[in-house]
């Protein structure tokens, strides 16, 4: 195996950084409730597969996550209940900044990526917490289904 | 000037203190009351964007409640500037509500009590009730003109109990953990929806009793009734008037739920939340602990 890797943050979920920097603090949770209704739904096999998901057990709330790796390349589904808008807000980042990437850029995202946004103070560092929580576990299916 | 208290209810009428419940159906009816605010305080920060009570504001616990930098509450110039902000007077009547079953919103209140903030009362059913029964819920921003809250020390001996009393209380009175059975006995560091908020041992303080928050909650997700409340803390868990009592559980916003109810429903007069709770003493250096199903002694 490799020593160290270098990290890279993939375009997407730099320009979803940089948007969220570029606002002032007071403006970012509302991006982040714009994020969370974003989140697309998640197709109907695995709406009715649960069993495939992964239960990310960094977050206070139920929150699945289920990744796939087609020819190299990845899609991330995530579903998390309609009360947890924080959580659908990280989940709908990283689903969009996840998928269509190749395996090996996903594994380079550095870990530290959900302190990078400027939310932690918003949220507190227990909540982002959840975010990071669902990032590894994303890079841990990737790994393993690559 | 206080709002007068919700009367309609004999399930209130029987708590020791009945005006530190609100029902939805008063709350409804007096939404536009001068003096009366509705505050809004969950476990997830973007709950109340996607719709709050009409005219509530947000008060977050973890951002706004807490110093960003030392485990501790704001001090009295942080509450004097956070409730100015939000619009709230030192007479203000202030309902607050949540999510959880008001476990963030019991914990908000417990933190205005610190204050003496004095007319402070809980939406029984919390958020949850309010949404089921079909009332009004808005996106549109809750403007509060500014007000000036005056600076209050924060009274840290009456209701709060730091990690070195309760060192000193071991085996002088009951000690309540609210927590889940399996965190209780010592058989999980984290509850399972919270790994975030571990510890480095698992088990009990020595001599506290298992008396999970959730007992205290009804079907349809208010209080129960005095009665049933009586069963639970008095007969089964053994507190008697007179007694010193300290409740706790991870990060003590459960054990706050439990404070409300032994301090304002059941009318025990010494009840202290030991908010440190098991992320502090399951971490600490050198402190007892006891795993498995009885209480044990030190």
């Amino acid at each position: 195996m490799a020593g160290m890797t270098d990290t890279h943050v993939p375009a997407t979920l730099a320009e979803f950084r940089d948007e969220f920097l570029e606002l002032p603090a007071a403006d970012r949770l509302e991006l982040l409730l714009e994020f969370a209704n974003e989140l697309p739904p998640v197709s109907d096999e695995i709406a009715s597969h649960p069993e495939m998901c992964e239960r990310v057990a960094e977050c206070q709330s139920p929150v699945y996550i289920y990744i796939e790796v087609t020819d190299g390349v990845v899609t991330m589904h995530a579903t998390a209940p309609p009360e947890a808008p924080t959580t659908r807000g990280f989940a709908s980042i990283l689903v969009q900044g996840l998928t269509g990437l190749t395996a090996d850029e996903v594994l380079a995202i550095p870990n530290d990526y959900p302190q990078s946004i400027g939310l932690t103070r918003l949220v507190s560092p227990l909540r982002i917490g959840g975010m990071t929580g669902m990032l590894m576990r994303a890079k841990r299916q990737v790994e393993a289904k690559r | 000037m206080a709002v007068d208290h919700d009367t309609s209810s004999a399930k209130f009428a029987e708590y020791a203190a009945p005006g530190r419940l609100v029902s939805t159906e008063w709350l409804a009816a007096n939404l536009d009351t001068p003096g009366l605010v509705v505050v809004e305080s969950d476990e997830d920060v973007l709950l109340y964007e996607t719709g709050h009570i009409p005219g509530a504001v947000k008060v977050d616990w973890h951002t706004e409640l807490n110093d960003p930098v030392v485990r501790d509450y704001v001090d009295g110039e942080g509450f004097a500037e956070l409730l100015s902000r939000k619009g709230i007077s030192r007479d203000d009547t202030v309902v607050i509500y949540g999510d959880k079953n008001n476990w963030w919103a019991a914990y908000a209140l417990w933190v205005f009590s610190l204050f003496g903030h004095e007319d402070v009362r809980l939406l029984d059913g919390g958020r949850d009730r309010w949404i089921a029964e079909g009332r009004e819920i808005t996106t549109a921003k809750t403007e509060r003109p500014a007000t000036q809250y005056p600076v209050v020390e924060r009274d840290d001996s009456t209701l709060r109990a730091y990690k070195d009393d309760v060192l000193a209380f071991i085996g002088k009175g009951p000690l309540i953990d609210v927590r889940s059975p399996e965190e209780y006995n010592g058989e999980r560091t984290t509850a399972p929806a919270y790994p975030e908020e571990g510890s480095l041992r698992a088990g009990h303080i020595p001599t506290a009793q298992s008396v999970p928050w959730g007992k205290a909650v009804a079907e349809d997700g208010g209080f129960k009734p005095r009665a049933e409340l009586e069963a639970i803390y008095r007969d089964g868990a053994g507190i008697k008037d007179g007694d010193d009592v300290i409740a706790y559980c991870r990060i003590g916003e459960r054990s706050s739920h439990t404070w409300f109810v032994l301090q304002h429903l059941l009318g025990f007069e010494n009840v202290r939340n030991y908010d440190g709770s098991w992320t502090e003493w399951g971490s600490a250096v050198r402190v007892p602990i006891v795993s498995g199903s009885e209480p044990g002694s030190l």
